[in-house]
């Protein structure tokens, strides 16, 4: 399936860790393969549908390939009432593709998720971990050349 | 009644990345205090205050240490609530980005009154940007020497509205996923990895440095009967001047919307988020208190162009989105509500539709097993009973 460089190192940790090393795993591998799952469902000595229970309940966990930066922006009501569909089409033309998708070089994947709690100055969007609000469809090109 | 800073007193006053201006706004003072009495009397003193729980259910706070106090156990936990994920809330945010240090201080005071030796902050990991403040901020005051041996972790979540919930919250930090459990017994007796447990939403713990220090009589002084003290409001929507506004509780809705925030041609106002209220103009005398409407302050104003049945129907969408998924009258409720919600924002609605919705309405509220499921119709029979005509107007042939 994948090459990745070595399993996860984490025999010995016990269950009451899986999100942690969910967390970890997907940070240094991209996202959540079935390998990856599978040998860590080994080294915490249960299953394997538990392990794919956890990472598919948290919306931040991906057991699908992601691009290197993720755009996630706010499709909250207060959002919405602030043209957050102005902001998705100007994503969809600087990147040109639209949420759900990954572009082809691997730089971004695009996402519509739920509150985020930057409501006071809405339309907002999470670049990875940075919160950008008060958006406007100029800003964008801008916003997202800070990412490689 | 007008604004009072009581939670957000310090915010804009200190640096929050210096506890030397912490410690000169009074900072630790009340911690200090609470050490000095025994935790039984912590516990009287936070009793006698009236302090209700700031997260949503408004469960009063001296009650639910005292069940932890009393409750028997190898260990104890204190968990804060940061998983602000309703629609339209953000002061927690606010507070934790201005003022970490009365957090701890507060988290610090529930343990030792509890009898517990760790506390987590569960962060929601959309302000994963807190996160280095948050663990800097702990360890200042663990240098600082006011820990005294006991310990707070920073726990993040992974991306879950339902989380929020307490009992899916203790899942998430066992390393699960985020479900609901089945109760009782409830945290206090029963709750992280099976031992008592206090989780206070971030705002109750606010209040808490500050009953310590000025006592209960003065706390107790501010707010009506039932509800004592002041509420943070997080005001987004159609208003001038969004924002984090603290007034004092029994404050008129108008007061904040149209007052501070500067609101014109309201519609109507969602007070509490997704599974909060909704408040039609002529209702906007409403107080906003435990008595009345209150959540956890979140308000979403809507002015007069705003189409509500597309705003309920984004709502049910939101709801069925973030359900767990654990019982059924919540995973396939809010699913039906969504479809027939949907039918009608398409023209093509019966009085059939709104009877059905009633009678599921009347279902998820008695058998569904957490305040999502059991709340998630709000938003439905609130338009219904101020909006019905909306609906009738989309009456397929009509």
């Amino acid at each position: 399936m994948n090459n990745h460089p070595q399993r996860p190192s984490n025999q010995s940790e016990d269950r009451q860790n899986l999100l942690l090393l969910l967390k970890e795993t997907q940070r240094r591998y991209g996202y959540l393969s079935k390998q990856l799952m599978c040998e860590l469902a080994e080294s915490l000595g249960i299953s394997t549908s538990e392990v794919y229970g956890v990472a598919t309940f948290y919306s931040f966990l991906s057991t699908q390939p992601k691009g290197r930066n993720i755009i996630r922006v706010c499709k909250g009501l207060p959002c919405c009432l602030k043209d957050y569909h102005l902001i998705v089409s100007s994503i969809e033309d600087v990147i040109d593709i639209s949420p759900g998708e990954t572009t082809l070089d691997g730089r971004f994947s695009f996402e519509l998720v739920n509150c985020i709690g930057a409501c006071d100055s809405a339309p907002a969007m999470l670049v990875n971990n940075d919160l950008h609000a008060g958006l406007t469809p100029r800003k964008i090109s801008q916003i997202l050349k800070e990412y490689e | 009644m007008p604004e009072q800073r009581v939670v957000l007193k310090n915010c804009g006053i200190i640096d929050p990345t210096q506890i030397a201006t912490y410690l000169a706004s009074d900072g630790f003072e009340a911690l200090k205090k609470a050490r000095n009495i025994t935790p039984e009397q912590v516990i009287q003193e936070v009793k006698d205050s009236g302090l209700r729980g700031r997260g949503g259910a408004g469960f009063p706070c001296g009650l639910k240490w005292e069940l932890a106090r009393n409750a028997l156990g190898d260990d104890k936990y204190v968990i804060c609530n940061a998983d602000e994920g309703e629609i339209g809330t953000f002061k927690d945010r606010f507070i934790l980005a201005n003022d970490p240090f009365t957090l701890i201080e507060g988290i610090a005071i529930a343990g030792y009154a509890i009898g517990a030796r760790s506390g987590y902050i569960y962060l929601r990991a959309e302000y994963h940007y807190l996160y280095d403040l948050l663990v800097k901020s702990v360890n200042k005051v663990r240098e600082a020497g006011f820990l005294d041996g006991f310990s707070i972790t920073i726990c993040e979540g992974a991306g879950a509205y339902v989380c929020g919930e307490e009992s899916a919250l203790m899942d998430s930090i066992e390393g699960k996923r985020g479900e609901v459990r089945y109760r009782p017994p409830f945290p206090p007796t029963r709750g992280l990895w099976g031992e008592p447990t206090v989780i206070n939403n971030v705002e109750t713990l606010m209040n808490i440095p500050r009953i310590l220090l000025n006592g209960a009589d003065w706390f107790s002084g501010i707010g009506t009967e039932r509800s004592k003290g002041t509420k943070v409001f997080s005001v987004s929507g159609d208003v001038s001047k969004p924002g984090v506004y603290e007034m004092v509780l029994g404050s008129k809705l108008t007061e904040l919307v149209e007052g501070l925030a500067a609101a014109k041609k309201v519609k109507a106002v969602q007070v509490g988020g997704a599974t909060g209220r909704i408040i039609p103009y002529h209702m906007m005398d409403t107080e906003l208190s435990f008595e009345t409407v209150l959540g956890a302050g979140a308000i979403t104003v809507y002015n007069d162009s705003r189409d509500m049945l597309d705003i309920v129907h984004k709502t049910l969408q939101f709801l069925a989105e973030e359900s767990c998924g654990k019982c059924s009258p919540c995973r396939e409720g809010t699913e039906v509500m969504v479809e027939i919600l949907g039918r009608f924002t398409r023209g093509e609605g019966s009085a059939r539709d709104i009877a059905a919705m009633e009678r599921l309405s009347q279902a998820m509220m008695l058998s569904a097993l957490c305040g999502l499921g059991q709340a998630a119709p709000n938003p439905v029979l609130d338009s219904l009973q101020y909006f019905r005509g909306e609906y009738e107007r989309r009456f397929r042939g009509k």
